[in-house]
This record gives structure tokens, sequence and C-alpha cells, in this order.
């Protein structure tokens, strides 16, 4: 009997030792992982590769990606929670929800490349809109309306049950429980999600080659929003960072600029992710003292 | 708390309204413009049109999409030309032969870069409709790892070629090399190079599929026959300037060059076109004549691209 | 007050049918396009799924081969592959994340891993292709590096970060009660993990296993880097070969449009959405099994 417990302590220190190695193993990976591409990146930089530039700096494309992910959040961020909020609150259990669902789950899972080519289709051969940052962003706003669908949904529901009902006990209608408690109460979970979306199209290129192009000429001070010059036009075409990078290593020129443009495309999300995850944090604690 | 979370929506909906109505604005002039690019400038209007004096005015957008092998070519013209004049707006979009020719008939881009004809891409009616430009020559090499070379392969016989990437021959000692195993690293089937190296090159000869490395471009392509023993494969002059970790390969001992391809000893060349959709509007014909103008050919020649007026001859 | 009632719930459900309206015209799309291979030029289902000779017309008069078994076999190796290398150590994350050092893994290790599921393909391919498949070269004596072995791992990387959260939310929803029981028998942390969180939790984590094989199936770029395209089917790991999505990103753009070759990609992009749905079914599957044992 004895035996038998000690055995079993010898098993499970030896298992906390094998979780930890693989911990450890998986954090330096990835840590190495974002140490080769940003200071790689950062060491063959050249002070002009920072500037607002037509060629050789990536200013503008630093510029067109959080514009064109900005306006695809426009888009997307809408939809997704009123989508979200259908399915928390009025779905009922049937075929057509559990079908919802299934959608949903299927365009989350779509390869870009296809997301890409159904955009082309739609928003420039039967919208006419041409290779512009509009329709890149609704192309990326395809992509990201199933993950702020679901974080509304789950944020909704992962309320306690007693906001709805003190709120419905008090008299207000179903909307206004969800518009005046239930969505206050869930945004921080929501704006996760939709910093997480964000992530996933600052990354995007194979959606955006077919659908946004790869322009470069900005000039800035250019306020005349017809002029395909003016950085806040919505209908010029607009290189992102990722874009720069493919079409960079693909065609082999400039490996310095595009390893650069990795390192600050990795250093976007980084900044993303860890704000969000500051911000989760913040109003986890400041909601956990109310439900006390 | 409760007014806080009220104005993060509210502004929300704010910026929404202001996007959606800002495009709605913008749709409306951009389409008025791109439709024609001589607009609401009316002092440059049409009094002093003559081509150089106009010049300094044009603005509008290019936009091109096709032949990766075309994109750095029409990338730096692209450059010079946005110097000289700055309201307009260029991009220059890879994604292939097929997809540029496809985008330019349907009207999404105004110009569409090939590596080959229309027709060969496009149905009859819809290749009638392109006009073409053909703005440079472009020249495939055959290229090896450094040590083929190294161990004496200078030259290979166009039979050698053949039998080399039919799969035939796997051993470089076969053609006087070392001895090592064979790597063949080519193109994807539908590719522009691909089908102008199986031309020209091969004489028709069908590439092994079941045996080579096909990458996607010719960036890739350079990387892994510099990282690869044994390596062969073929890029266009262009990807070779300034690029030390290959070596070309003599054809029927005719070295790949520019000056070789305009006296006509070297066969692997071709035409590259840029499509436009019937006539180019102003500013696309000003970009057009502005690659194939004299002053920029020598920038041409300097980024591995032949000049269409230089060749001697004009079949293969 | 209640004709806003009903608006607001006509818009939210608006939303909803939108979603709907969106994956049926997707799919629509695509079946479109990818019924032309077996209505306009003659094939069988039989030959597109069983067949190894991939030979099709690049234009509109058909008549070559499209079997497409070798994509077919390439996709389902390196992704098993990249799920027999990502699964154990996800979970093992998964594990350390949320029970063995709450801490460090909510507060640090968690983020870490979450933001690599934004990093772009194209930086995970590049990197593959220049330390990766060099490295695989000298340690195994090859003279090529590139191979599904090395496809399978560049895959692992990237789905390692989706398998891990989704798994570690799912072990973290496990009652507290359920731990609680089994320390109170006397159990070793390992065993109440080995025998009562991980079953507990096994509906959840075979989800994210699924979720991150739906994303290494449908990932183009990266894998096109590494895997060496040949047009052969593998013999061993370190076997080059193609999978669906780099035949699709590689000839896409260059295929003539409506040619038996176009046709046959679009097919095979069909073939992806198939699979995607299919998965997905999986995932409900199980996440129903659990809800039906709850109750029972």
């Amino acid at each position: 009997m004895n035996k038998k417990i000690k055995r079993s302590r010898m098993v499970d220190r030896g298992m906390t030792v094998v979780f930890y190695a693989i911990a450890l193993l998986f954090f330096l990976l990835l840590i190495g992982f974002a140490g080769k591409v940003i200071i790689g990146g950062l060491m063959g930089a050249t002070p002009e590769m920072f500037a607002f530039e037509r060629k050789g700096s990536i200013g503008n494309q630093l510029f067109n990606t959080i514009y064109l992910v900005f306006v695809a959040l426009v888009f997307s961020v809408p939809i997704g929670v009123f989508a979200g909020i259908y399915l928390a609150m009025y779905a009922k259990q049937g075929f057509l929800t559990k079908f919802l669902r299934i959608c949903i789950e299927t365009l989350s899972s779509l390869p870009s490349i296809v997301v890409g080519l159904f955009g082309y289709l739609v928003f420039l051969v039967f919208m006419g809109l041409g290779k512009s940052l509009l329709a890149g962003a609704l192309s990326v706003s395809i992509l990201t309306l199933p993950l702020i669908t679901t974080t509304t949904e789950d944020a909704i529901r992962g309320l306690p049950p007693g906001y709805y009902q003190a709120s419905m006990g008090m008299g207000a209608t179903t909307w206004q429980s969800i518009f005046h408690v239930l969505l206050p109460a869930s945004i921080p979970r929501i704006m996760t999600g939709v910093i997480l979306a964000a992530g996933r199209g600052f990354g995007e290129a194979a959606v955006l080659l077919y659908t946004t192009g790869s322009g470069s000429t900005l000039r800035w001070g250019n306020w005349d929003f017809s002029s395909p010059t003016c950085p806040f036009n919505l209908l010029r075409p607009a290189e992102t960072l990722s874009i720069q990078i493919w079409n960079l290593q693909t065609n082999g020129q400039d490996r310095a600029l595009a390893n650069l443009a990795s390192a600050v495309l990795l250093i976007l999300v980084l900044l993303f992710s860890i704000g969000a995850n500051l911000w989760g944090n913040h109003i986890a604690k400041k909601t956990s003292g109310d439900r006390d | 708390m409760k007014r806080r979370t009220l104005a993060i929506l509210l502004t929300a909906a704010m910026t929404m309204g202001a996007a959606l109505t800002g495009c709605g604005d913008s749709a409306g002039d951009t389409s008025a413009e791109s439709s024609s690019s001589d607009n609401t400038d009316t002092e440059s209007s049409t009094e002093d049109s003559s081509s150089d004096t106009a010049t300094e005015d044009l603005s509008g957008t290019i936009t091109a999409a096709g032949s990766s092998a075309l994109k750095p070519l029409a990338d730096d013209a692209a450059d010079a030309f946005a110097e000289l004049y700055p309201d307009v707006a260029i991009t220059i979009d890879a994604g292939g032969s097929g997809e540029g020719l496809k985008q330019v008939s349907e009207g999404t881009v105004d110009i569409g870069n090939s590596d080959v004809e229309a027709s060969e891409k496009l149905d009859e009616a819809q290749a009638a409709e392109l006009v073409d430009h053909q703005v440079c020559v472009i020249t495939m090499a055959p290229i090896v790892n450094p040590d083929v070379k190294e161990g004496g392969v200078e030259n290979l016989t166009k039979d050698q070629l053949i039998s080399i990437f039919t799969g035939e021959t796997k051993n470089w000692s076969e053609v006087g090399g070392p001895d090592e195993d064979i790597v063949l690293v080519t193109r994807p089937t539908s590719s522009g190079t691909r089908a102008t190296f199986q031309k020209y090159a091969l004489d028709g000869a069908e590439e092994a599929s079941n045996a080579s490395m096909e990458t996607d471009d010719s960036g890739v392509l350079l990387q892994n026959v510099k990282d690869t023993k044994g390596a062969i494969g073929y890029v266009a002059l262009s990807y070779l300037v300034g690029e030390t970790g290959v070596e070309t390969v003599s054809i029927d001992g005719v070295e790949p060059t520019l000056e070789n391809t305009y006296n006509g000893t070297y066969p692997v060349w071709t035409y590259e076109h840029m499509y436009t959709k019937g006539e180019a509007n102003e500013v696309t014909q000003a970009y057009l004549d502005y690659i194939m103008s004299d002053e920029y050919g020598e920038q041409m020649e300097e980024l591995g691209y032949g000049v269409s007026s230089k060749m001697t001859v004009t079949e293969h | 007050m209640f004709r806003r009632e009903y608006g607001w719930r006509g818009i939210a459900t608006l939303c909803g049918m939108f979603v709907i309206i969106l994956t049926i015209v997707i799919g629509a799309f695509l079946i479109y396009k990818g019924s032309d291979t077996f209505l306009k030029f003659g094939h069988t289902l039989w030959e597109f799924l069983g067949s190894a000779e991939w030979n099709p017309a690049d234009n509109a008069d058909g008549g070559g081969a499209v079997g497409a078994l070798i994509f077919i076999v390439g996709s389902l190796s390196t992704c098993a592959l990249a799920l027999l290398i990502a699964a154990p150590f996800s979970l093992g994350s998964a594990i350390f994340i949320t029970e063995i050092s709450k801490k460090y893994g909510e507060r640090f290790y968690r983020p870490v891993v979450e933001i690599f599921a934004g990093i772009p393909s194209v930086v995970y391919g590049w990197v593959g292709l220049t330390v990766l498949v060099p490295f695989i070269k000298t340690v195994f004596h090859r003279q090529v590096g590139h191979s599904i072995l090395a496809a399978g791992i560049v895959l692992a990387v990237m789905i390692f970060p989706t398998i891990t959260s989704v798994s570690a939310d799912a072990i973290a929803a496990v009652p507290n009660e359920c731990r609680n029981a089994a320390y109170g028998m006397g159990s070793t942390r390992w065993q109440t993990i080995y025998r009562v969180v991980i079953p507990a939790a096994g509906s959840g984590i075979i989800s994210g296993i699924i979720l991150g094989l739906a994303r290494a199936f449908g990932e183009a770029l990266a894998v096109a880097m590494v895997i060496g395209q040949t047009t052969a089917l593998p013999t061993s790991i370190f076997s080059t070969t193609k999978t669906l999505t780099t035949e699709i990103a590689s000839q896409m753009g260059n295929a003539m449009e409506g040619g038996e070759m176009k046709s046959a990609l679009w097919t095979m992009a069909l073939l992806l959405f198939l699979i995607s749905l299919l998965f997905i079914s999986l995932i409900h599957h199980f996440s129903n099994k659990k809800e039906g044992g709850e109750k029972a």
C-alpha cells in the first residue's frame, strides 16, 4: 500500500516535470521564433525604410494595414455583434439555429484564398469597386465576422442569468435589457474578440492579393477624398504589410525590407494581443468587485 | 460605467456612419474620375493638351496585374513614372499571367501583364478585345547550384538539357559533372516561364513533373537552387542581377546574356506583353509610352530585361 | 415602444440570417465553379477522387486527366503528421496553463501562445524555408530538405496555438468540484488530471484538435514553400509532394479562365469546403454527445 502511494507520488512529480518541460520547450521555441523574426528584421533595417515613401519603405503599408483592418471592423463588428445577440437571445432551438452555427463555423474555417476569389467576383466584378481598400476590407470582414459573432454569443451567455432576470423583473423589455444591461456588461469580452479578429486581419495576404492590390502611392496632406493619392480615400488600391512581404519575398527583390516588414507586422500583432490581455485583466478586476 | 459604455457604442456608431457616408461620396467621385481621366481641374483642361505640356497635370490611377516575371520591371518603371507625375497612383500586382489577362478582360484592372499571348489563356472573343503592347524581351537562363559548375558543368547541349529535364539523366556524372544526383527545381505547369523554357530550350519536351520540385515563384526557386546541391532550375535573367548564389549554364555553347538574345544566337526568350482592353486611356498610355521609351531602355537593361527594339531577330 | 422592440429584434435576426446567406452564397459559388469538371468536361467523381493521374489541359477543350488523389493524400499525410506532433504538446501546454501553473500560465504563457495565431503564414513559410529545411537536410543527410516532415512541423507550429487555447478553455470549464472530489479521495495531481479532468474535458479537447486540423487543411502559402511541390504520391515522410491548397495557390493565377485546369482547381476548392463542413459536423457530433451525457 505504502509502496503504491510512493509510486503515485513519483509519477506525479515526473509528470509535473514533463509538463513544465513541454511548456518551457514551446515557450522557448515561440520566443526564439519571434526573436529571429524581430531581431533579424530590425538588424537589417536602415532609417530610410521607416519613411512614408512610395518605394523602399514601410510607412505607407503600415498605415494601410491599420486603416484597412479598421474599415473591415466597421463592417463586421455591427453585423457580428447583432448576429451574436440573435444567437444568444432570440434564436430558438431548432434546425435554423443549428444551421446558422454550422454556417458560422464553416465561414471561420474557409481557406482564405477561396474568400479572396469570392471577394474578387462579388466586390470587383459585380459591384465594380475596382482594386480598392474597400473591396479588401469587405473581404476581410467576411473572415472576421464568425469570430466576432461567436465571441459576442459566448460573452452574453457567459453572464450570470441574474442580470437578465433582474432587468426583466424591473419591467424592461428584452431589447432594453440587452442594450442597457447585457451588452455593456459583455463589452470587455467582445472587445477581446474584436482584437483577435483584428489580428487575423493584419496577417491576411491571400485574400487581399485579389482585392486590394499593391498600391502604395500616398501623398500626405492630400485631403481631396476622390484623389487616388489621398491616404483616406477608400477606393484607392492599398498595399498592406502582409502583401508587401508576399510581393518582396516572391520576387526576391529587397529581402532586408521584407524582413523588416515581417518584424513590424509581428510587433503590431504582439502589441494588439498584449493590449487585449491587459484590457481583459483590467475589466475582469473591475467587474469581479461587482459580483461579490 | 453605464454612461461610458454608451459613449463607446455611440462613437462606434458614429464612425460607422461617417465611414459609410464617406464611402458614398468617394464612390461617386472616383467612378466619375476613373471613367475618364480629364476631370474637375478646369484650368488644365483641353487648351494646351499637346503631349509634353499636359503631362505635368496627368492624374488618375493605373492598376495592373498578372505575370510575376514582369512585375519587377513594371514596379521599377512605375516608381520612375510616379516621380515625373506625382498625381498618378500606380498599382502593380502579381497573381499570374492567366489572372492578369482575366482581370483586364473583365475590366477590373487597366493593364494585364502576361508572359504569353492572350489567345492562349482567353477565348477568342475576349482576346480580340485586348490590345497588345510588347514592352520588353525576357531571357530565361538555366541555373545550377555552384558546386555543379565547380564540378565541371559549364555547358549543356540541348539534348543533354532535354534528357535532364525529362528525368532520363539522373546524375551529373553522366554529363561530365560531379557524382551527385540531379535535383530538378521547376515552375508549375501553368507558369509562363515554364512554357517558354519548355518551348525553346527543351523543344517542347514534357518536363518530368513527378520527379521535380515545383516552386510558385522565381524568388523561392532561386533560394532552393542556392540551398540544394546538384539542383538545376531556370529563371529570367532579371532575377540574376546581383545574384551570386547560383551559376548560369550555357546552352550549346551560347551563354545566356542579353547580347546573345539580341543577335539571335541564344534561343530561350520571349516577348513580355502588357494588354489593355481596347485603346489605353491617357494615363495608361503615358505609362506604356514611358516604359517603351529610349530613356527608360537603359534602365531596363540594367534590370536584366531586353529592349524590344534592339532585337535583330523577331522569330525564334 | 414595442415597435422599437420588434425593430431591434428584426435587425438582430437579419444579421443572423445574413451570415447564413453569406455561407450559402459562397457554397453556391464554389459548386457553380467546381461542377464544370464533371458537367462540362465529363470527368467522373471516381476519377477525381481515386486517380493519381493529374494532367489537366490548360484550355477549354479538355481531354486531360484530373485525378486529385496525390493532393488528397498529400493533404491528409501532412495534416496527420502535424497533428501527431502538435496534439501532445498542445495538450501538455493546455494542462500546464490550467492545472500546473495557473498564475504564470494564464497571465504569461497563454497570451504568448495566442499571439502566434496571428502571425502571417508567409512568415512561417519563410522561416521554415530558411531554417527548418536546411536543418532537416543536415540532420538526416538528405540531398533535399523539402519534405512532408518539414511541412508537418511548420503546420504543427501553426496549429499549436489553436489547439492549446481551445483545449485550455475546455479544461478550465471542468467544474472545480470534480477536482476537489478527486483530491479528497487522495489522488495525486497527475491522477486527477489523467483520470478526472481530461476525460471530463474530452469533447472540448477533440473540438480543439478538429479546429486545428481544419486550419492545417486550409493552409496554403506556408506549406507551399517547404513541401517541395512534386506531382507524385509520397513514399516516406521525406518525400516531396503536393497538397490541395498548394496546387490551388500555385496554379489558379496562371490557369486559363474556363479551361479544364481551372475547373479542376475549383473542384478542389469545393472539396476543401466540403471537408471543412465534415470537420464541423464532427465537432457538433462530439459536443452533442457531451450535452446528452450531462443530461443523462
